[in-house]
């Protein structure tokens, strides 16, 4: 008997420090692993992540079935409203951030490109290498697919809100396209920082009409010279902010940030 | 003490039989219902509304126009039947650039008015805002009427852009074309190969070889197929983009040959099941008549069991055409309508696995999703009737 009340003790103790986390793909793994460490560090402490998308982890956060919610683009002002609409207000903390690198074949002779090249090519004005410089050469854009929080990213940084071309092949994961560019020599596309090897090769993005050309790395990324760089954050309400602040603290300390980078992430 | 327990079991068979209908046809009403709210939806997202200033002489504008407006495509009032006057596409996130955060209040109370200001003083605006923050009878700013999506713009339009601000565009010919598509190239080449397998399987092999060969091809339905999709990524498009020398290796060719393997399977079981089943004395007779080994297969074998082999192609077709993760991966998902074998496409059930994750529950884009959903359920549902008929046939025919 005494036993029996001891185990539901514990069982309710792990239920108060359990948190959930919910919704990037790109904070996915970075999540992951310092849940797990943090889980090492703190016995009694649970922490579920799980993915599916910004958006979706946001709109666990507003039906309240998640602690926290990771996300690789700021929320929407209709997000924020609906939250507030419920009485919460929403904290935002970003934990690091990761740049996009647009890549292409590592045979393919143009090695910078400006946005507005950029713009042309993904929506579909630009169709062959030549016409920036390259050889004649068709051009063939690969993108993620809608749900990805990067797509959503891409299309508003660099393709300034408008629409990528119908005729873009859009893959479901980052390491499907960097494959499929590193086998395709007239392929561009745009992956995160942390996917770039040498099956494909970086771009130096230039966001002044060509007078300055950057290449991606966690140092440009870090000193602010290299343009695509996008926050991870997390959301969460400020009802709940004693049940997730240990661990968003973990995160954020120097063994926290440690893993932000072993991951591949520009920390903060 | 025995007929009760009997008594129970038939009932509880009945009764399983029963909920596996219910569920059934209760999956299918759920389809059609989440679906059919599509063509009562606003062109323009849920919840916003486009105005333009007072004197602006345009009332409505269609879908793909202001999908052009804004990605730049149009930029005078003019091309579209208004004045001379250059466009201003204006977001609602643009109202943050012009002021700043506290001069909209504490609740955003003055959100509207201020929106107001912009579009008055702006002749060529083009506004896109949240219908509660519309500026009411606000002195120079003209809203403009909602149209709903049309059944036509939906069945025949030529764009799937589902992300497009304000106006997604849902045409989903190119998505129905490249289903269809891939799966034709994919029976047209699993046939010929299926066949070959199935006559050798049930009249020329051995029976030790075919102990051997039978379990093998069985094996290959219990691939999973993201396993089949792997494979085609990585060793079968740069092979097809090679021999071809095409600029790039994700086509629709690519996904048949895939599709036409995963196919296989089926194809080979129904076809021989259906050629095994021919009576003995038919084939005895067609000997006794002095007929060869091969005549007697393709003038009595084939003609006997054409429906079952009938069958067994309608089965195939319909394996391919569900088939989401294989086309997904190899296909390339590009949602324009195929022309060649070699043009990448982009299949119904791809688009849905891939986008339906990121909709937002019982929005515009969801419930296009799921009327591609019951489009791909009509499609497979006259596969499978087809298939049906095509078996029954077999039953009056015979002796």
């Amino acid at each position: 008997m005494k036993k029996l009340l001891f185990t539901s003790i514990l069982v309710a103790a792990s239920i108060l420090t359990a948190q959930t986390i919910k919704g990037s793909d790109t904070v996915l793994p970075l999540s992951q692993q310092e849940a797990e460490t943090f889980m090492k560090v703190n016995k009694n402490a649970r922490v579920t992540v799980t993915g599916g998308g910004s958006g979706v982890g946001l709109s666990a956060l507003i039906e309240g079935t998640t602690d926290i919610a990771q996300s690789s683009r700021k929320i929407k002002f209709d997000e924020k409203k609906k939250l507030e609409e419920k009485g919460a207000k929403v904290k935002e903390i970003i934990i690091a951030f990761d740049a996009l690198a647009v890549v292409v074949n590592p045979k393919n002779k143009v090695s910078n490109l400006t946005r507005e090249q950029l713009e042309g090519i993904f929506t579909g004005k630009i169709t062959n290498w030549k016409e920036v410089g390259g050889e004649d050469l068709k051009i063939v854009a690969y993108s993620r697919e809608t749900s990805s929080g990067t797509y959503e990213f891409f299309k508003e940084e660099v393709l300034k809100k408008k629409d990528y071309m119908p005729g873009i092949m859009s893959m479901p994961a980052t390491g499907a396209i960097v494959q499929s560019i590193g086998q395709t020599p007239g392929a561009i596309g745009y992956i995160g920082l942390a996917y770039l090897d040498a099956k494909v090769k970086a771009i130096h993005v230039s966001y002044d009409n060509g007078k300055t050309f950057v290449e991606p790395s966690v140092k440009t990324a870090k000193d602010e010279t290299y343009p695509i760089v996008r926050p991870l954050i997390y959301y969460y309400v400020d009802k709940s902010e004693a049940t997730v602040k240990p661990f968003i603290d973990y995160v954020l300390s120097a063994a926290g940030q440690k893993i932000v980078s072993d991951i591949g992430f520009i920390t903060k | 003490m025995r007929w009760w327990i009997e008594k129970i079991v038939e009932k509880i068979f009945a009764a399983s039989g029963m909920i596996t209908t219910v569920v059934i046809l209760l999956i299918v009403i759920f389809l059609f219902k989440e679906g059919f709210g599509l063509f009562n939806s606003p062109v323009v997202e849920k919840g916003y509304a486009l105005c333009v200033n007072a004197v602006n002489p345009v009332e409505h504008i269609g879908s793909t126009t202001i999908k052009k407006i804004y990605n730049s495509g149009i930029e005078n009032w003019s091309e579209i039947g208004g004045f001379n006057e250059k466009i201003v596409p204006f977001r609602f996130d643009d109202i943050f650039g012009h002021y700043k955060e506290e001069e909209f209040g504490e609740n955003y109370e003055k959100l509207p008015e201020k929106l107001g200001e912009v579009i008055a003083q702006t002749p060529g605006i083009l506004a896109f805002i949240p219908e509660e923050y519309l500026p009411k009878g606000v002195e120079g700013v003209k809203i403009l009427d909602g149209n709903t999506v049309r059944p036509e713009d939906f069945f025949l339009g030529q764009e799937w852009i589902p992300t497009s601000t304000p106006a997604p565009q849902f045409g989903v010919l190119p998505l129905i074309l490249g289903t269809l598509w891939v799966s034709l190239i994919a029976i047209l080449i699993a046939t010929p190969l299926g066949m070959g397998v199935a006559i050798y399987l049930s009249e020329l092999a051995q029976s030790r070889v075919r102990d051997i060969l039978k379990p093998t091809v069985e094996l290959l339905a219990g691939i999973p197929s993201v396993v089949y999709g792997f494979f085609g990524l990585v060793v079968l498009v740069p092979m097809v983009q090679k021999t071809f020398s095409l600029s790039v290796g994700e086509t629709a060719f690519t996904g048949s040959v895939i599709l036409a393997i995963m196919a296989l399977p089926t194809i080979i079981t129904v076809a021989e099941d259906a050629m095994r089943s021919t009576p003995r004395a038919m084939r005895e007779a067609s000997l006794a008549l002095g007929a060869t080994h091969w005549q007697t297969i393709y003038k009595v074998v084939i003609p006997y069991a054409i429906s079952g082999i009938s069958a067994a192609v309608v089965l195939g077709i319909g394996r391919a055409i569900g088939e989401t993760m294989v086309a997904l991966m190899v296909t390339g998902n590009a949602a324009i309508i195929p022309k060649t074998l070699f043009t990448p496409v982009r299949t119904i059930p791809a688009t849905i696995a891939a986008e339906l994750g990121e909709a937002p529950h019982g929005g515009v884009h969801y419930q296009a999703l799921f009327v591609l959903g019951c489009v791909l359920f009509l499609i497979t549902l006259v596969i499978s009737i087809s298939a049906e008929l095509i078996s029954k046939r077999q039953h009056n025919k015979g002796l």
